[in-house]
């Protein structure tokens, strides 16, 4: 044993007699994770997490989150002697006094961007695959409350510097909270410490953005981590894969690598951006007054789509008994997301009880493996797109010279319709493919060459393909629908017909598929050729 | 022949294809190297971005390509740091793929349902804790615990009260009032009617008294916009053509849909549009919405001039203005 391996023995040996960590540590260095780049996606959502509170605890040695009046007279002339809180002030500050200060701010609001963008494909991919099946249901879960917090707290912190373009968002934000049938002008008290703006908002969001949410979000991520550890990581289907394994590589020393240089390519991306990329430069909007605005004034990407399903609601207010009730504000702005997202948060429970397949799944879905599964999705990105598309839609008009009632008409009509076409689209394009892998199980691949035969006939050579691949073409599984029974024996018509009926329904939908290929027929082909 | 179809078997794992780096002492020699050498970029991104911090002033412009005069200070600094980061992570990854092992790894799962007589335990280690806690027996602690901690719930809600003020009327009031004269905003000067041009557009205040502090929260209800048009273009009723003077008509700026400054003016088709969701008002018709998510028009101010010419409220807004609320119009 050389010198340092007794060094590093006794340190071990030191803290295992106090932990007992030796044990759990061997076991859990040796773990088997699965390779695949699309299990990558959560890790950008989570590395731009740290990175936001590396960043974000450097901003807040600077940062003032007070509303008190002052004048400026830092080096960024336009705006000397200029009038504006201190949280805007220090928000030069930070850009223009303090040493990479304009670097940490950007880096802070890309990886912000950046971290809604990972969770957002992370969501695609773990939807898309069916991941979110049981045991991981819980998980999924979490997952939706991450979205939830994550649009909120970026939201919240790009506020923070108090300029016209983010101030003029809070301002929306309380009309929202305004319009709340009742209770709405006294909440909205509450919160801004009376009239709007008051002087307390910038502070108080302050502590919801460096305290409370990055609080809830360190617990809820580390329970999503301890389930994926705990319950192991789906993989996706192949050769020697079952439901019963986990083929990958172990922690250590494959994945300690690929995942901590994967932390590092996150974070040199995202430092990269924050340098060459000018993102959020409150100098050229100015200081928050509520009497001016500027034109082309948009959300963040993330909260795009509810601006743009605001943009396209009809102007529909109603009176009861004197009561006023915007719904042009609370459609768009409240009800529309909360089915969104309940809706979201709930599928996974929908769509078992839709299929009646209550088992466990470790080996994930080929998207078109579940085309209806594929086709939600699709109709539900059509409609979100939609709504993002229109939150842009003034500066959309600019651009492309058209005008904004042709927008607005475009994404009324759009997000009724498209999404339905979506769904119809998609799932014929899953069931293409499925004959597709069909075809090149039982044919074989084309391979281009043409070859003449004695009797003058041209045909294409075929190639069979490899056994791992014939596999991978036919694990999965294609239930049948349910069958539920709507009468009982002697014929009467049972009390949960109704609802049997409807899941008979739509797992006949679900259940549509290609059959697919197998060893019978492609033996009988094969006698064939 | 049997009837049984013969499904397509797993043919269990592929044989491993070994890289290069993995029999050849020359190609792993090289991806070592290789490595080396990123992670050496790593430590020079640092060096720069130690000399830029230290030693460029932050003054210092340099053309570069695509991004025109950059800040040599920040893009130093930035650059430096994003190489030195970025190249960490490089080396990591190329070592783990070139070199470390990358035979496949089979672990077992395991069923994490607990077996039946590890469920029937818990059930009864639970079923025993209550019965000796005693709370099936003992109704009243159970009730009282209930009301103890339903109470004592109330008061963290009850110690939020003084976040902030009750609304009361407040939002159905400003400070305009008969006789207030309009301002300039920005300059807090007075207006006369022949400060403005017909197809111009004033943003104005209502004047303050001396010694009394403009906040923002009185910007946010008073802002009003004043519009002038030739008389004959405007398409009102008797009772709103009298709250105009000389073809000037005012307006509160904060639209009445959710509070933003409606600050664009399309002079020649005389509507006033929001940023915001895009709501269009028509000046001549007391600014109707014609376009967008409004659901009410801007609230008209009643104007006239004062006995010095200068142009005065001749009453407070007939209405709330801003966002709608649900006791508006009680």
């Amino acid at each position: 044993m050389t010198a340092r391996e007794r060094i590093a023995g006794n340190v071990a040996g030191h803290v295992d007699d106090r932990t007992g960590a030796a044990k759990w540590m061997k076991k859990n260095l040796t773990k088997v994770f699965p390779d695949h780049w699309s299990f990558l996606l959560g890790e950008i959502a989570l590395y731009s997490f740290v990175i936001l509170l590396l960043s974000g605890t450097f901003l807040t040695f600077w940062f003032d989150p007070s509303m008190k009046e002052v004048v400026y007279n830092g080096s960024y002339e336009p705006l000397q002697g200029i009038k504006m809180s201190a949280a805007y002030a220090s928000t030069l500050d930070i850009s223009f006094e303090v040493r990479g200060g304009l670097l940490m701010r950007q880096i802070h609001h890309w990886a912000a961007l950046i971290f809604m963008i990972g969770i957002v494909v992370h969501l695609m991919r773990v939807f898309f695959t069916g991941a979110f099946r049981k045991p991981r249901e819980f998980n999924w879960i979490i997952g939706v409350g991450l979205l939830t917090l994550g649009i909120v707290e970026g939201f919240l912190g790009y506020s923070l510097p108090d300029d016209l373009l983010s101030g003029t968002g809070i301002r929306i934000a309380e009309a929202i909270i305004q319009a709340l049938p009742i209770v709405g002008s006294y909440l909205s008290y509450f919160a801004f410490g009376g009239a709007f703006p008051g002087e307390l908002f910038i502070s108080r969001i302050y502590t919801v953005h460096i305290l409370l949410l990055p609080g809830i979000f360190l617990a809820l991520i580390t329970v999503h981590l301890m389930l994926v550890w705990y319950q192991k990581h789906t993989q996706f289907p192949g050769p020697g894969r079952t439901e019963n394994n986990v083929v990958g590589y172990p922690l250590m020393p494959v994945y300690m690598a690929k995942a901590g240089g994967f932390f590092f390519i996150v974070f040199g991306v995202t430092a990269f951006l924050g340098a060459v990329a000018s993102i959020n430069p409150v100098w050229l909007y100015g200081p928050y007054t509520p009497g001016q605005v500027s034109a082309g004034s948009q959300p963040d990407w993330y909260m795009g789509w509810l601006d743009g399903l605001v943009r396209m609601a009809p102007p529909l207010e109603t009176y009861l008994f004197g009561y006023t009730v915007s719904w042009n504000i609370l459609i768009p702005g409240l009800i529309l997301p909360g089915i969104m997202f309940t809706g979201l948060a709930l599928y996974p429970f929908i769509e078992s009880w839709a299929t009646g397949d209550k088992r466990e799944h470790h080996l994930l879905d080929r998207p078109r493996n579940a085309p209806n599964r594929t086709a939600i999705g699709a109709m539900a990105l059509t409609f979100t797109l939609v709504a993002l598309i229109n939150g842009g839609n003034d500066l959309i008009a600019t651009t492309f010279d058209l005008t904004i009632n042709q927008m607005m008409w475009f994404s009324r009509i759009a997000i009724i319709v498209l999404p339905p076409i979506a769904f119809v689209v998609t799932k014929r394009l899953c069931l293409s493919l499925q004959r597709a892998d069909r075809d090149l199980v039982l044919h074989g691949r084309e391979t281009g060459r043409l070859v003449r035969m004695p009797n003058g006939e041209f045909i294409e050579v075929h190639e069979p393909i490899s056994a791992e691949k014939a596999w991978l073409l036919t694990s999965h599984e294609q239930l049948a629908p349910l069958e539920l029974p709507e009468h009982d024996e002697a014929g009467v018509r049972r009390p949960g017909a109704l609802k049997n009926k409807l899941r008979n329904r739509i797992s006949r939908a679900t259940a549509v598929a290609v059959p697919k290929a197998n060893e019978t027929e492609r033996r009988e082909l094969e006698g064939h050729h | 022949m049997s009837n049984e179809i013969e499904l397509i078997k797993d043919p269990g794992l592929p044989a491993h294809v070994h890289r290069r780096a993995d029999t050849d002492p020359k190609a792993a020699l090289r991806a070592e190297r290789q490595v080396a050498i990123l992670f050496g970029l790593s430590a020079l991104g640092t060096l720069i971005l130690i000399t830029s911090y230290i030693f460029i002033k932050d003054d210092v412009f340099i053309f570069i390509p695509i991004m025109g005069d950059t800040n040599l200070h920040q893009f130093g600094i930035g650059m430096g740091m994003a190489i030195a980061l970025f190249c960490i992570g490089a080396g990591l990854i190329h070592w783990a793929k070139t070199l470390m092992p990358d035979e496949e790894v089979i672990a077992q799962r395991h069923e994490f349902r607990s077996d039946d007589e590890d469920r029937e335990e818990f059930v009864k280690t639970v079923k025993a804790g209550a019965s000796v806690a005693g709370l099936g027996r003992r109704p009243l602690i159970k009730r009282t615990l209930g009301a103890a901690l339903g109470l004592s719930a109330l008061t963290p809600v009850l110690l939020l009260r003084d976040l902030g003020p009750l609304p009361g009327d407040d939002l159905k009031k400003t400070n305009w009032k008969k006789g207030t004269r309009l301002v300039t905003d920005p300059g807090d000067r007075p207006i006369r009617p022949e400060d403005l041009e017909v197809g111009a557009v004033a943003q104005t205040l209502p004047e303050f008294p001396a010694g009394k502090v403009r906040h923002l929260d009185d910007v946010a209800k008073d802002a009003v916009l004043l519009i002038r048009l030739r008389p004959e273009e405007f398409n009102l009723d008797a009772e709103r053509l009298s709250w105009t003077h000389e073809g000037i008509i005012a307006f509160s700026k904060i639209c009445s849909h959710m509070g933003c400054a409606v600050a664009l003016y399309e002079q020649q088709t005389k509507h006033l549009l929001c940023p915001c969701h895009q709501s269009t008002f028509d000046v001549t018709r007391a600014a109707k919405v014609i376009f967008g998510p409004a659901a009410r028009p801007l609230p008209q101010l009643n104007i006239t001039v004062d006995e010095e010419g200068y142009l005065v409220a001749a009453a407070p807004f007939n209405e709330a203005v801003g966002p709608s609320v649900w006791g508006r119009l009680t």
